[in-house]
């Protein structure tokens, strides 16, 4: 079925990587993304290699993956971490059970806008990306554009359309002794939407 | 249609995996022989590309072995994988999407069936009518006006270069030629290899003796050196090809001055535009070349012209 999926995926998205700033390794790292379309998450996963695949989980919202299907999906195929997003509290805290589910080993692909945009820039990024860094200062933070896939499948539509998208990979971020967090998130911000013209 | 299988098809491939094996036995020489940095460079692709040649005349010659239809199926093929590298470099809007739809999986395979039906009423005025009438009224429906004309006409001139064009190639088997019945095969052939072929060598005379730029905005590396020397060198080995084909020794040259007089200004529209773009390849598909549309770029712009002038002249 995995491999089905990743078949599919990049079948339909066309995707490459491109690893501009790094290069695939199984060490612990947080991808983080511009998010426009359903099929970000599994483009971005399809186009790992697939040892580092097996070890690198998606955020999901747990709003939407609920239904059966994409339930089954999200757990068994993609191994997702489904996080409430609309309403979080002390006790459904999402980023405690996002540093659980990563444990020691684990990589995650999150996007910190918070839900699939359709402008063309990606808007001000959510604050999880922020206390996640904070957290884990050992774990890397790389950047990843996704290009093209909102022309694929556009939020609102059912059937894609087979165009050509890209992956780009960027340069590990690190956050800076003293940096404040609108400063953080705007900087990761600003170098996902800087992939563009690599 | 059915095709028979002849000598004289065997005599074309035999030909083509002996020039192949040549090409591979030259580009190893080279490779030991060329030291400086650039040389090597153009050493490296020139053999990438020549090791995707063997792939693409396997599939090729695999298609021709069954008789047509794959041939069909895989320019078919060909048309979606180049209509897709086009549209991902013109920009299109949200607006846009289901109009693309229809195109990628309506009208794309629609005008194939039409092919391989040999329903040739429809087949010329499928898309340069109907689909044109389709593409703005679909997109027109969503109501996003913003560049409207621009959207529509890159998307009709997507299907009209990939999809329309392309698909005269095979429809050059269902030609009902007096005297050369059941041999169309051979026609495919003849119009794929002298396309090619004027291609590679215009590559290689230019970057022997290659001086003078044609359109050095458009496409720097086409030279007139490259120009001549490619066209009369493919309009010979046309001439010396007539045996394959219906037409005589001097018929058969004037055809492959036409193939490769129009596969030259395929190439030079196809890069004005990935010039506009800003890209140098359509695509990274077929390692040396670039993309697919890369490689039919001539054969766009070839098919139908030697598809109507056989018809005119030869049914």
């Amino acid at each position: 079925m995995t491999g089905l999926m990743v078949f599919l995926a990049k079948l339909i998205s066309g995707a490459n990587a491109r690893w501009l700033g790094c290069v695939p390794d199984t060490r612990q790292r947080i991808y983080f993304a511009n998010h426009t379309s359903n099929l970000d998450a599994l483009v971005l996963w399809a186009v790992l290699p697939a040892e580092v695949r097996a070890l690198t989980r998606p955020v999901a919202a747990r709003d939407y993956w609920s239904t059966a299907i994409r339930r089954y999906i999200a757990d068994k195929i993609f191994h997702a971490i489904l996080i409430e997003r609309k309403k979080p509290t002390a006790r459904d805290n999402p980023i405690e059970q996002i540093l659980a589910a990563m444990g020691n080993e684990k990589s995650i692909i999150i996007f910190p806008e918070g839900g699939r945009q359709t402008a063309d820039e990606p808007v001000a990024f959510k604050s999880g990306l922020y206390h996640l860094a904070r957290k884990r200062p050992d774990v890397e933070l790389i950047p990843v554009l996704m290009d093209n896939l909102n022309r694929i499948l556009p939020k609102g539509e059912v059937f894609p359309v087979p165009l050509i998208g890209h992956v780009t990979f960027g340069a590990p971020l690190k956050l800076l002794p003293e940096e404040t967090k609108p400063a953080f998130l705007g900087r990761a911000r600003a170098e996902v939407m800087r992939l563009h013209y690599l | 249609m059915k095709l028979k299988f002849d000598n004289e098809i065997f005599w074309l491939v035999g030909g083509v995996l002996a020039l192949l094996l040549i090409a591979t036995v030259i580009g190893q020489w080279l490779r030991l022989r060329v030291k400086s940095e650039g040389g090597q460079k153009t050493i490296v692709n020139l053999n990438a590309r020549t090791k995707a040649w063997w792939f693409m005349v396997a599939v090729f010659m695999a298609a021709m072995a069954t008789g047509g239809i794959g041939s069909v199926i895989l320019f078919g093929l060909m048309s979606f994988l180049a209509l897709r590298e086009f549209i991902t470099l013109t920009p299109t809007r949200i607006g846009d999407h289901r109009t693309l739809f229809w195109v990628f999986f309506l009208i794309t395979p629609l005008q194939y069936y039409l092919v391989a039906t040999n329903w040739y009423g429809l087949f010329v005025i499928l898309i340069p009518v109907y689909a044109f009438l389709f593409v703005p009224l679909r997109s027109a429906m969503r109501g996003d006006c913003e560049r409207f004309l621009e959207r529509t006409a890159k998307i009709q001139w997507g299907l009209m270069v990939c999809v329309y064009c392309v698909s005269h190639a095979p429809g050059l088997l269902f030609l009902n030629i007096p005297g050369y019945e059941g041999e169309n095969g051979k026609l495919l052939f003849y119009f794929v290899c002298i396309a090619q072929l004027s291609d590679v060598l215009q590559y290689v005379w230019g970057k022997t003796l290659g001086r003078h730029k044609i359109a050095p905005h458009v496409s720097p590396n086409k030279t007139w050196e490259g120009f001549l020397g490619g066209v009369a060198t493919a309009v010979g080995i046309g001439a010396a090809l007539w045996w394959a084909t219906p037409f005589t020794p001097w018929q058969s040259a004037g055809m492959s001055l036409a193939i490769t007089f129009m596969g030259f200004t395929g190439g030079l529209v196809m890069s004005a535009i990935k010039r506009d773009r800003g890209v140098k390849d359509y695509g990274t598909l077929i390692e040396g070349h670039g993309g697919v549309m890369d490689r039919i770029d001539s054969i766009c712009f070839a098919a139908p012209v030697f598809y109507h002038l056989t018809r005119y002249y030869f049914t």
